[in-house]
């Protein structure tokens, strides 16, 4: 066993930064953005320094203020939580950097609230990631939700409405979760996963264990906006400021996904929800549901930031299926998936983000002429799309690819042909953007004379470094899947799957 | 058989996706030069793609292996003789389509050239993948490639009509490509492995029900790009496409991606001996010729000459298939040796319609007469490439048809001798009533009939093109080694000699 200093680091840095953001931005409000940055920078590096330790020799353990567990509180880094770090840090500094002109446009006058909530919501997902105790995640993901609730209240009309929405649902979600916590806690004395992952097997029949795995499920399903558990999300996030939206959709969602997957493998042991009760099989197929809502609904709507808010549900519904799937190749697809798609929402939602600063509409029937204003942008936001829908090869395309095959090797064969078909309504969806974005039919219009020529009006270059490091990644991490998985989320599915 | 370790795939391939986006850099505004980047990169890529004719014809293999994509499958180009033949064919065509397409771009001063001369380098890209593919994985991500890039030039005039075109293409191709994805699945899970192996690799793994189930929705995937009955619909409608576009892509290189892939699934999948122990060819075989006879009798129908030529496509594709299906020595290579041959000829034709279409903007057969006496050498070329697609000696054309006849009597079906030659009459029947009016009916307006040809840069491809469709009528192994080629593949997948 390992004990390491770098698990705190993770989390301390960005929290004292977020204290110290209001005291610098009240006497130098432009210093705020450089101390951002660099907390999460910092974040970055020791989250690649903690992965690159976890690669080289296995699981980290770090006793808070030195307490042994299960007494202390014990901070437990594996391959999954180093990825899913990795993922969290990475993505939230490119959104700061990207989002950085949204915030000034939108938020002129709030910049240093909006980034003192940004740290500690960012502070509470890595923790949420990196802690092995289920009472310290609870207070993670209360202050990742938190900070989520208030920036979310911030953005334009209809906002604090959506927000306060959210803020009734996700606390019913942490309320289900403390109970089971509580629950778990009255019939083990511990909060510790590892610890409760050796104590919990002879429990497996009690009602109480059965009861707290169920809450578990739905206060997380809440949190992650699983369907049927996803009405707050789709008014949430397309009423916050853009900013906003590009950093909490691509990571919430998928930090919850975590949990789900921490929860049901490590703290449970599979043998639970397979065999035991039919857990992984119920969850497999409120994934599929999420899925099909998701894109059917999404066909529906004309708000891009709206549509997009509906493709996530899908999302989560793919990852919820890998974990349904609980088979090696179905678990690899959901865990891929976190990174594939927190890459392609930062990616969609920081073009949204372009658009609007360039004074664009967000109605999909208003983006002609996009591809003549800003080429790049749109680009980028084609491959984004493209691996939305599966193309390979994009990112998106592989961790469809272990999903299906986890769906074949599960069985389930018409779970490969919903997967198939939502790429399908996916292409529909993007390709109606596309097809606006870059033809112009109304040049054959009867009155069409009016040439209205768009002269090229680029996103600045710090929107748009951004949007192409996440378009890159989703090519380059395609290309390099294979090694991801061989070397990373091999390890990170359990051994006995 | 001995494998040579090369990069030489890789640059043949990427040496387009190069050229694409130095197209885009260079713009609208250097069109010249961007010219120069397409003929440039055809050049290098037939240079590349002739480098190895030799060693292939020493019956070696010529192997390049990128990167491990998923445990067992990395992304590997594996060059061997069937390869050769398709990406010789592409690249060649290439070279006479860039001419071609700069004569034909300029001449009607189409719009957004630079975008089309992007995708047409991409999709070029796509096409050599494709021959080059070593295992499934990597032929469907470039096979994707392939169907994405020529979305954009299959809707590129951008009127209502061209984008149903383009709608319609993508509608059939990526449900195509989304039964295909099921198949990987479904043999990987099978088999453990994706390698193209000479004579097939899925004996022994699976059930007979479930075999059959694959190959059902394999041929149905492909066979939406092979535009097989009733699933070739998008054919005919994509003509709407600039005329280059139809002659090199849905003549050469898309289509006959997808009858290479069927190709690929029938002998180097399943394999000869899985087939016949199924009886599956057969069925194949009946589904090929149904719809070698209905495409036949549909082109009868079409007065607008490129939809002509798009079921005449599709008649010769399914003999193609057809030829692969019987499984007999001569059929085969007839089959494959018919890709080549219909290649060089049916691009003739779509060349002609094209030069005819800019210099006097008429589209329909019935609009031809006397058109031959103001285009003499296109016409001419014509007349070259309809009668060698009617098999008639000593063109190239005839010789397929030979082996194919000769393979049906080999697999002592004689239907299919009757199918061929059934199909050649058609042939006859929608082809020579063009060549008749084009020459032998008066001109119905006067004036203006006198000698008045297209641009050069489209009279020269075309009859280059119809020359060489003589040349190899007489010669077939002359430049390329098409036949030797093509024999060489035969036995290959046979496992003689």
């Amino acid at each position: 066993m390992t004990t390491s200093p770098f698990p705190i680091l993770i989390i301390v840095v960005p929290l004292i930064s977020a204290f110290l953001v209001p005291v610098i931005g009240w006497w130098r409000k432009g210093l705020c953005y450089p101390l951002v940055i660099g907390a999460l920078s910092l974040s970055v590096f020791s989250s690649i320094f903690i992965l690159r330790m976890v690669m080289g020799q296995g699981t980290i353990h770090y006793y808070l203020g030195n307490w042994a567990p299960p007494w202390g509180i014990e901070y437990v880094i594996d391959h999954l939580n180093a990825f899913v770090a990795i993922i969290v840090s990475v993505i939230s500094l490119i959104i700061a950097i990207g989002s950085k002109r949204n915030v000034e446009q939108e938020l002129p006058e709030k910049i240093v609230y909006f980034y003192c909530l940004f740290l500690l919501h960012v502070t509470g997902l890595l923790g949420i990631v990196v802690t092995g105790d289920m009472f310290n995640l609870y207070v993670f993901l209360e202050i990742a939700s938190l900070a989520g609730y208030a920036l979310i209240a911030i953005g334009e009309d209809g906002a604090p409405f959506a927000s306060f929405n959210y803020m009734i649902y996700g606390t019913i979600g942490a309320c289900f979760y403390l109970l089971s916590v509580g629950y778990l806690y009255v019939v083990t004395g511990s909060l510790n996963m590892g610890d409760l992952s050796q104590i919990l097997p002879d429990l497996y029949h009690s009602k109480v264990v059965l009861m707290a795995f169920a809450f578990f499920i739905v206060g997380v399903g809440l949190k992650m906006a699983l369907f049927p558990l996803h009405v707050w999300l789709p008014d949430a996030y397309t009423y916050a400021p853009s900013a906003v939206t590009a950093l909490v959709a691509p990571l919430m969602t998928k930090v919850g996904a975590y949990v789900m997957i921490r929860i049901v493998f490590t703290v449970f042991k599979p043998y639970f929800s397979l065999e035991l009760i039919p857990a992984t099989a119920i969850l497999s197929w409120v994934a599929i549901v999420a899925i099909l809502f998701g894109c059917i609904l999404a066909l529906g709507q004309t708000d891009l930031k709206r549509m997009l808010a509906y493709v996530l549900i899908a999302e989560v519904g793919y990852i919820t299926l890998g974990v349904g799937l609980a088979n090696r190749a179905g678990l690899t697809g959901a865990i891929l998936h976190i990174l594939n798609d927190a890459l392609m929402m930062a990616g969609l939602f920081l073009v949204v983000g372009a658009i609007v600063y360039k004074g664009g509409l967000r109605n999909i029937h208003q983006l002609r002429w996009l591809h003549r204003k800003m080429p790049i942008t749109m680009a980028a936001f084609t491959v984004t799309a493209l691996s939305v829908i599966g193309i390979p090869p994009t990112c998106g395309f592989f961790s469809k690819w272990y999903l299906v095959l986890g769906a074949i090797n599960a069985n389930r064969w018409l779970f490969a042909a919903i997967l198939l078909i939502s790429s399908l309504l996916n292409a529909i969806l993007f390709f109606r953007v596309i097809e606006n974005v870059y033809f112009e039919p109304a040049r054959y219009a009867h009155n069409g004379g009016i040439h209205e020529e768009t002269s090229r009006d680029e996103a600045p270059l710090s929107m748009l470094i951004p949007i192409l490091v996440v378009a890159a990644g989703i090519l380059s991490l395609g290309i390099l899947s294979g090694e991801i998985v061989s070397n990373i989320i091999r390890f990170a599915v359990p051994g006995d799957l | 058989m001995e494998v040579v370790p090369s990069i030489r795939p890789l640059l043949a391939i990427a040496v387009s996706a190069l050229a694409a986006f130095l197209i885009l850099l260079t713009g609208e505004r250097r069109r010249n030069m961007r010219e120069l980047w397409t003929i440039l990169a055809s050049l290098t890529k037939f240079s590349i793609v002739a480098s190895m004719i030799p060693t292939l014809l020493a019956g070696k293999v010529i192997e390049c292996t990128i990167i491990s994509l998923s445990p067992g499958i990395a992304l590997q180009f594996r060059v061997d003789a069937f390869g050769i033949f398709f990406a010789t064919l592409a690249s060649v065509l290439w070279i006479a389509t860039s001419i071609y397409s700069i004569g034909y771009m300029r001449g009607l001063k189409a719009h957004a050239q630079t975008r089309y001369f992007f995708c047409f380098a991409f999709a070029l890209n796509g096409a050599l993948g494709v021959a080059f593919a070593g295992n499934l994985l990597t032929l469907f991500i470039f096979y994707e490639i392939l169907t994405i890039a020529t979305f954009p030039l299959v809707a590129h005039k951008e009127t209502p009509e061209a984008i149903r075109g383009g709608r319609k293409y993508l509608a059939y191709l990526l449900t195509g490509a989304a039964l295909v994805f099921f198949s990987m699945g479904l043999t990987y899970h099978l088999t453990g492995t994706l390698d193209f192996v000479g004579g097939g690799f899925l004996r022994g793994h699976g059930s007979n029900s479930i075999l059959r189930l694959l190959f059902a929705t394999f041929i149905l995937g492909f066979g939406t790009k092979a535009a097989l009955m009733p699933i070739h619909e998008w054919l005919p409608t994509a003509m709407v496409a600039p005329t280059p576009v139809s002659a090199l892509l849905h003549a050469v290189a898309v289509v006959k991606a997808g009858v290479f892939c069927v190709l690929r699934v029938v002998l180097y999948v399943f394999g000869p001996q899985l087939l016949s122990d199924l009886n599956l060819w057969l069925i194949l075989a009946y589904f090929a010729a149904f719809t070698v006879i209905v495409s036949g009798m549909l082109a009868l129908a079409q007065d607008n000459l490129k939809r002509r030529l798009a079921f005449s496509t599709i008649n010769n594709l399914a003999i193609i298939i057809m030829g692969a299906a019987l499984l007999s020595p001569s059929a085969i290579t007839g089959g494959i040796f018919h890709i080549a041959g219909h290649g060089f000829m049916k691009i003739t034709l779509f060349f002609v319609a094209g030069a005819i279409s800019v210099k006097t903007h008429k589209e329909n057969v019935s609009e031809l007469d006397g058109i031959g006496r103001m285009m003499p050498l296109t016409m001419g070329s014509f007349a070259i490439g309809a009668m060698g697609i009617a098999g008639t000696p000593p063109l190239v054309g005839f010789i397929s048809k030979w082996y194919l006849c000769l393979g049906s009597l080999e697999a002592k079906e004689i239907v299919f001798l009757f199918v061929l030659l059934t199909s050649a009459l058609l042939d006859i029947a929608y082809f020579f009533p063009i060549i008749y009016r084009s020459f032998f009916n008066r001109p119905k307006e006067q004036g203006n009939s006198g000698f008045n040809e297209a641009s050069m840069l489209m009279v020269i491809p075309l009859t280059v093109c119809a020359i060489i469709s003589i040349i190899l009528g007489i010669a077939p192994d002359a430049f390329f080694h098409f036949f030797q080629v093509a024999t060489l593949a035969a036995k290959s997948i046979l496992g003689i000699g």
